[in-house]
């Protein structure tokens, strides 16, 4: 350990950060969409529960072995579906959605728990996707072992930021999604079908959670376990308030977040002293949490960018 | 004496057809023992939840089968209060045996043991059972977790090549930090040259975070990890790609990773809950502090089917055999 460099530490520190940003993106991104859109979808963990285990399901040999690929499509498809409900529930029924949002998570804790009891005996393992060197982008000095050799999932959730910027901002379904999301009465006037836009957008979300879901055991973990998004669902609905809805400013905050995790895990492994004294545990690992809390609280002046109608069902003549 | 025992001796037969008679007469007459476990995790979560479930099963099949014990179990409570309810359904419903797998359930236990006064009750990891405060329904247990943790340090010493060994828990507290301790001291006992690097992923669920803990270890340069709690299942999984090894707690993880895990110290639970369902019986419904040990065998050491040396497995036995004898002494 003593001949290891601070840049050696750095680099194996970003490299994993950006492994485990990778499920925040790819959820929170999601939730973009449909916050954006009006509906603020609380569902986003137990969404990403069901991505996760219905993906392993059928990726792994001990499931049905369709391999990773079909594992994917059946992840954001499990999303979708659970997108569908949470619009039918906010949309057309109107329902609170904080509400709704709440049972669609314990919904999906508790299928996704019963399934995996049910049809896997409680054991599921994967050979997850591999890392991808980039030809020659892999060997830049520093960058390279960051940047440019990791699975395409990782690879894949980086490319949404500027795909999603791009969508909201460039074409005119994202411009549709912004309108019924700022003022639906007015988007409705102008021609724009709200809730065909509405539901476009929570069925996105949902398979974007799907997705992140997914992306757990298919790129990072190789296997399931009872609840293993650990509140990560809720985070990620987080680093939307924390982004403004800006894509690019989620990326950041996904990206603050895993580094202040993985720099702490560092802190424990060199045993870092703070004035001559070991720093408690328990502190470290209160430093993400506490950092988003902090940045929440400076970030007030994200509220301006707030989808003036989230959380406000449409009711045409309203 | 004589002239009275010899008849009894030459009888043995017809003795052991009575007895048969009246323990077939006396299982066929009465209901079965019923317990239940409240459990916080999933009981195929590979570590501490299952071991519980598997040791009343293994009862189970030893003592008869469902006829004899009737076991009921919920799993993966992690929220405390609706754990607390389960527990008291399991009570209002006359069960003999409630089973609290987690020190979070204590209070629940405690609230509710003196209204049903012919229940017994059961929880650990704890020493409390309540005797001093007039509670005479509870039984408390915990496993001396670091003496296997011994064991498995000895031989990840003798096994790693790098001289640096991972090590991963949930949080810094009871079960895991004894564990961490025992496996510590067995590996500076064997190489005092090898370095452990402790970390704690911060939750006993995320095991996302439990392969980026592992992961983080292996980039520092471990090539052994050991681990505990049901969190550590992603960094098994980081240290199998990797080619490393991963010594075990809690549960056998063997058969599921055959060729990564080397040695698993195995909570045995069956002596404990047999010994708590014959006091049952009995009319004793708690008051004891259980502690499994390697002595009692409430902990044992099981190998996986990686290949190591003679020496490795001289040097488990003999660490057994000290941590009996009391010639090794692991401070906690």
């Amino acid at each position: 350990m003593d001949e290891r460099t601070l840049l050696d530490v750095l680099v194996a520190a970003s490299a994993l950060t950006l492994a485990s940003a990778m499920p925040f993106l790819y959820s929170a991104l999601g939730e973009v969409f449909s916050q954006l859109s009006g509906v603020f979808n609380l569902g986003v963990e137990g969404i990403m529960l069901m991505g996760a285990f219905v993906s392993i399901y059928f990726a792994s040999d001990m499931g049905l072995d369709a391999g990773l690929l079909l594992g994917v499509l059946a992840g954001i498809v499990t999303g979708a579906l659970l997108g569908l409900v949470m619009a039918f529930v906010s949309v057309t029924m109107h329902a609170d959605q904080g509400i709704s949002g709440i049972g669609i998570t314990l919904l999906g804790r508790g299928l996704s728990t019963t399934l995996f009891i049910l049809l896997a005996d409680g054991v599921l393992l994967v050979e997850s996707f591999q890392p991808v060197r980039i030809p020659l982008l892999s060997d830049l000095p520093i960058l390279g072992d960051i940047l440019f050799n990791q699975n395409v999932m990782v690879y894949g959730a980086l490319l949404l930021v500027p795909l999603t910027a791009w969508l909201l901002r460039r074409t005119t379904w994202g411009l549709q999604i912004r309108a019924v999301g700022q003022n639906p009465a007015a988007a409705d006037a102008m021609g724009v079908n709200v809730v065909r836009v509405r539901y476009s957008a929570v069925i996105l979300g949902g398979a974007m959670a799907g997705l992140a879901g997914a992306s757990m055991p298919l790129a990072l973990t190789n296997v399931f376990q009872v609840n293993m998004t650990a509140g990560l669902g809720f985070i990620a609905v987080a680093m939307v308030y924390f982004g403004g809805w800006s894509p690019w400013r989620v990326m950041v905050g996904s990206l603050l977040f895993s580094a202040a995790y993985n720099l702490q895990i560092w802190v424990q492994v060199l045993d870092v002293k703070l004035f001559g004294e070991t720093i408690p545990v328990n502190v470290l690992l209160m430093i993400p949490y506490v950092l988003a809390i902090i940045v929440l609280v400076f970030a007030r002046d994200m509220q301006r960018f707030r989808p003036q109608a989230m959380n406000r069902p449409f009711r045409r003549g309203d | 004496m004589k002239k009275f025992s010899a008849p009894v001796l030459r009888t043995p037969g017809l003795l052991f057809l009575v007895a048969f008679l009246s323990t077939a007469v006396a299982v066929g007459a009465q209901d079965p023992i019923r317990v239940a476990i409240v459990a916080p995790s999933s009981i195929r979560d590979l570590s501490w939840s299952q071991s519980i479930h598997s040791s009343l099963k293994a009862l189970q099949e030893d003592m008869g089968g469902e006829s004899v014990l009737h076991i009921a179990y919920s799993e993966a409570m992690s929220s405390v209060s609706a754990a607390s309810e389960t527990l008291r359904g399991y009570a209002e419903d006359g069960f003999d045996v409630i089973i609290a797998h987690g020190t979070q359930y204590g209070t629940s236990i405690f609230d509710m043991a003196h209204e049903f006064p012919n229940t017994s009750f059961a929880w650990g990891t704890a020493t409390d059972t309540g005797s001093d405060r007039g509670i005479n329904n509870v039984y408390a247990y915990q496993a001396a977790a670091e003496e296997g943790g011994y064991v498995n340090g000895v031989l990840a010493a003798l096994l790693t090549e790098t001289n640096v060994i991972g090590a991963i828990g949930p949080i810094p507290a009871g079960d895991v930090r004894l564990y961490i301790s025992g496996f510590t001291q067995g590996v500076k006992s064997t190489n005092p040259d090898a370095e452990v690097l402790v970390v704690y992923v911060g939750s006993f669920s995320d095991i996302a975070a439990g392969t980026t803990n592992g992961r983080t270890l292996l980039a520092a340069g471990a090539d052994v990890l050991t681990g505990t709690s049901q969190v550590v299942v992603g960094a098994i999984e980081a240290v199998r790609s990797a080619g490393g090894y991963w010594f075990s707690t809690q549960s056998d993880q063997g058969d599921v990773w055959p060729g990564t895990v080397v040695s698993s110290q195995v909570y045995n639970w069956v002596p404990m809950l047999r010994d708590i369902i014959e006091r049952f019986q009995k009319g004793q419904y708690g008051g004891i502090a259980y502690k499994l040990t390697l002595a009692n065998e409430g902990l044992r050491i099981a190998f996986g089917t990686v290949d190591i040396s003679s020496e490795m497995l001289m040097a488990a036995g003999q660490a057994v055999e000290d941590i009996i004898d009391g010639a090794v002494e692991i401070s906690p």
